[in-house]
């Protein structure tokens, strides 16, 4: 079986791997890192969305073997060592971006390489990259308005809907 | 998923020649084949990445002024790095969503070519040279129906070339589920004519509409495709839209394509 070596969280982490066996898989089975969720298995929901290389994939639809060498973040990887929340996390306590907290992961993830990319997004542009990311309890209401203060954004004048 | 051997060369040369054993698969960004595997609707031996091969990635002019896009280019590369042929960057922008575009690539796109995907649109209205690992296929010659092909067993797509047409838009209107194509019209208003590409719409997969192309070439406006319309025969019908619902879209996305274009 193929050996991977890859830096989880920015810890060098290493296994054997079959072919077939999903990056998300080998975080969860082989790493312990149960953060990152398995939603629908099929690419749309979101729940199991990482950072490779810095860009946001989602670990159900990307080989273990494919990261290989790669730098991968997952929602473990978020907070600071100390257990301070990264400012998204942050954002989605204070706003209560979360019910069930299933899709929150990968919203994170979402959320995190969104304002890499673009520090101060409108509301519309968080709606749009969400696209990927589906929530099934919020609305998603909520969630928007925790990323548009995490931006450093006001968000008191985002109409409650 | 069925297990299967896993290689990634880093040159063309290598992925060929790794390709050329029985049952071997080319794996793109993996966006459609892992989830097709995963059902079992296809188990490969062996599946040979194309992601380690650094000449087919990334977005580049040649010396004819043709848009170069390489075969392992992911979406959203295109979408940042496509600022010469902006229709084809905002086209790339609207494939799936932001994760999804991080991996899918235009090489594995064109190679599955799904009915419904969106870059056939481009590459079939734009006239561009699918450009292989031992030819090259002008675009007419490429697209054989609903996931076929020009492409022979272990035939590679190293890049892409576009000429950048003078005006050009795509227009999609999305399956609201998938958010793939329920149909998507490319206008391309290039120096010898228009071209108008069709994907979502027919069973036979991405296919131009010669009317309105001849309407076009003399009057750029979306007036001139008034009073035109496809037939719905031969269209695709599901619970998201009839063939004659998907007819009808396909003369509407054109003018407002053309209208968008300018």
């Amino acid at each position: 079986m193929p050996e991977v070596t890859m830096t989880v969280n920015g810890k060098p982490a290493s296994g054997e791997v079959e072919g077939r066996t999903l990056l998300v898989q080998f975080l969860r089975e082989d790493l312990n890192l149960t953060g990152t969720h398995v939603g629908c298995d099929t690419s749309q929901c979101g729940a199991c969305v990482v950072h490779v290389d810095g860009q946001a994939v989602k670990a159900c639809t990307m080989l273990a073997a494919e990261a290989d060498g790669a730098e991968v973040t997952t929602i473990e990887g978020m907070a600071a060592p100390d257990g301070t929340l990264d400012r998204v996390q942050e954002a989605f306590k204070e706003h209560h971006g979360l019910q069930c907290g299933f899709c929150t992961p990968g919203m994170v993830m979402s959320a995190a390489a969104l304002l890499r990319d673009t520090p101060k997004p409108t509301e519309a542009e968080v709606r749009e990259y969400l696209e990927g990311n589906i929530c099934r309890c919020t609305g998603y209401h909520n969630i928007v308005k925790a990323i548009m203060a995490a931006s450093g954004q006001e968000v008191s004048a985002l109409a409650a809907e | 998923m069925y297990n299967f051997d896993f290689v990634k060369p880093s040159s063309i040369k290598e992925a060929v020649e790794a390709l050329g054993t029985e049952e071997a698969q080319a794996l793109g960004g993996g966006q459609t084949l892992i989830p097709t595997m995963k059902q079992r609707l296809a188990m490969p031996a062996k599946l040979v990445s194309l992601s380690g091969i650094a000449e087919m990635k990334g977005v580049g002019k040649n010396a004819a002024g043709e848009l170069v896009v390489g075969g392992a280019t992911p979406h959203a590369t295109v979408e940042r790095e496509a600022g010469d042929y902006p229709a084809l960057a905002e086209l790339a922008r609207h494939i799936g969503d932001p994760a999804v575009r991080n991996r899918g690539t235009i090489g594995g796109s064109l190679a599955n070519n799904d009915p419904s995907a969106c870059y056939p649109a481009a590459v079939l209205g734009s006239g561009a040279t699918v450009v292989t690992s031992n030819r090259e296929i002008a675009a007419d010659d490429f697209f054989e129906g609903m996931f076929t092909n020009a492409l022979e067993d272990g035939e590679i797509i190293t890049e892409v070339r576009f000429p950048i047409p003078q005006a050009a838009n795509y227009q999609k209107f999305e399956q609201p589920a998938s958010r793939f194509a329920l149909v998507g019209v490319f206008v391309a208003k290039l120096k010898d004519g228009v071209r108008v590409a069709v994907t979502g719409a027919s069973e036979e997969g991405v296919f131009r509409w010669g009317e309105a192309e001849k309407a076009l070439s003399s009057d750029f406006s979306p007036s001139a495709v008034e009073g035109l319309s496809v037939s719905a025969d031969g269209m695709i019908a599901d619970l998201h839209g009839s063939a004659a619902y998907r007819a009808h879209l396909v003369g509407v996305l054109t003018k407002r394509a053309v209208a968008a274009a300018g």
